[in-house]
């Protein structure tokens, strides 16, 4: 195990509550059997001990953080620690109020996703349409001049009306823009057959972005984030393992990121029997893949192994059932033929016109 | 465009942020931050409004080592302001 890097950011992930259903949610599969969340001084203690490593931000998300009752003392709790404090949220349970509290505990910006500019498409992908209700979410951090990022996933249902999400950034005032292609892991991998876009819909996408971006430059920061299906080289997933991100569960456990929970081969510490620092240093889960000497061919002579780091580990192991493997997504993996073979079947669900059906992310659905 | 008669602060999404660790002065915005230089943190302070370009870059140069060509404390704090405002992170006003 290499030696441990400093880490930046915190991801506290408060709860997997969440009014809504998305499709391609970022939680694990099972929900359920994370439902004993951390208490207010739990959280309280790991931010001090996040702040103690060198921590510099926490991301405040879930589910959604909003259905915590303390959120206003975690967000208190992290101010306190002098944590930057992003607050990730789709907006509902939306209250205007609230939002005011919150600010006022500290908040330093906030990030408000938006399904679907189209009503019918919102409910596709999210079991239910809060559009208004988020909008007016957003013109209330306006009003209260907390800085906004609009965040938009993209899939095939929703990838053509990038230009109206551009549009409602600028009339929101946002400060930035995030338009995230999916990450087919997770609940987003059970969908993957009715959320891979095509190739020509991602390039449409991407230069609408592009000329958004040059035209509001120094407005509105537009991030563009391609699908990595489409890339031909592995994303910098985290920006490397346990190299700058740490990971909180609801229920305490720390991880390298929001999907390695599905790495079923490696165990998993837990912040309530373990320090953040002794977890960060010294686990052998976030040892695992740090440095290159865990790296196969063709990666560990690859020029690029210092830029992606090797890629995805949770999706080498969602694919292949081996966590060290070389990316799928990277085009000199063994096995990229799976890739090319999910965009085959987006180029013909393409010219399927009914939106297909969609498993979304219930409590008690089974996985 | 920043010129010598613009008033800058810093973007409302920013915080400028002395690392606990290293001492060093820290730009943090949603989901990054930027490591500043002594220079650069000293230029993102004087950021307020309350100056204009061209006296942050007096100030800049009464501070600066004997000798260093006025041109080029001027070239180089403005190409960083230029390049913050790129980014998003400086709100410009008017003189």
């Amino acid at each position: 195990m290499s030696e441990a890097p400093r880490p930046y950011t915190l991801v506290a992930e408060l709860t997997y509550r969440c009014p809504l259903a998305c499709g391609y949610c970022s939680n694990p599969l099972d929900l359920a059997r994370h439902a004993d969340e951390l208490d207010t001084a739990a959280w309280t203690r790991v931010f001090g001990e996040a702040a103690a490593l060198g921590i510099l931000q926490v991301n405040l998300t879930g589910g959604e953080p909003l259905v915590r009752p303390d959120l206003e003392a975690l967000v208190a709790a992290a101010r306190a620690e002098d944590l930057y404090i992003n607050l990730i949220t789709s907006g509902i349970p939306s209250d205007a109020e609230r939002l005011g509290r919150l600010a006022s505990a500290g908040l330093d910006s906030i990030q408000i996703s938006i399904q679907d500019s189209d009503r019918q498409g919102a409910a596709w992908i999210a079991g239910r349409d809060d559009l208004e209700a988020k909008l007016e979410m957003a013109a209330a951090a306006r009003a209260l001049q907390l800085p906004l990022t609009l965040n938009v996933v993209l899939h095939r249902g929703n990838i053509a009306r990038v230009p109206e999400f551009i549009a409602l950034a600028e009339r929101l005032g946002a400060a930035r823009l995030e338009l995230a292609n999916t990450q087919y892991l997770g609940w987003a991998l059970a969908n993957r057959g009715a959320l891979l876009p095509s190739r020509a819909a991602v390039e449409e996408a991407r230069v609408h972005a592009s000329a958004a971006r040059q035209r509001l430059r120094g407005r509105i920061e537009i991030l563009f984030v391609r699908p990595d299906y489409y890339a031909d080289r592995p994303r910098a997933c985290m920006d490397g393992w346990a190299r700058r991100y740490l990971l909180v569960t609801p229920d305490g456990i720390a991880l390298p990121c929001h999907q390695a929970l599905g790495i079923t081969s490696l165990h998993w510490p837990s912040v309530r029997a373990q320090s953040l620092d002794a977890i960060w240093s010294g686990d052998p889960s976030f040892g695992a893949f740090r440095g290159e000497a865990w790296m196969p061919a063709p990666c560990r002579s690859c020029p690029e192994r210092e830029t992606d780091f090797g890629g995805c580990r949770c999706q080498a192991f969602a694919l292949l059932g081996d966590a060290a493997a070389t990316d799928p997504a990277c085009a000199l993996s063994p096995r990229h033929d799976l890739v090319i073979a999910a965009r085959a079947g987006a180029e013909e669900a393409v010219a399927q016109i009914a939106p297909p059906p969609i498993r979304l992310r219930r409590f008690r659905s089974a996985p | 465009m920043i010129d010598r008669s613009s008033r800058l602060r810093l973007a409302r999404q920013v915080r400028l942020k002395a690392d606990p660790r290293s001492g060093k002065h820290l730009l943090l915005y949603p989901e990054r931050g930027l490591e500043l230089n002594e220079i650069a943190a000293r230029v993102a302070a004087l950021c307020t409004e309350e100056i204009t370009v061209g006296e942050i870059l007096d100030r800049l140069a009464e501070a600066a080592a004997a000798g260093t060509p006025r041109e080029r404390i001027d070239g180089e704090v403005l190409e960083f302001l230029r390049a913050l405002e790129a980014r998003g992170l400086l709100t410009v006003g008017g003189a």
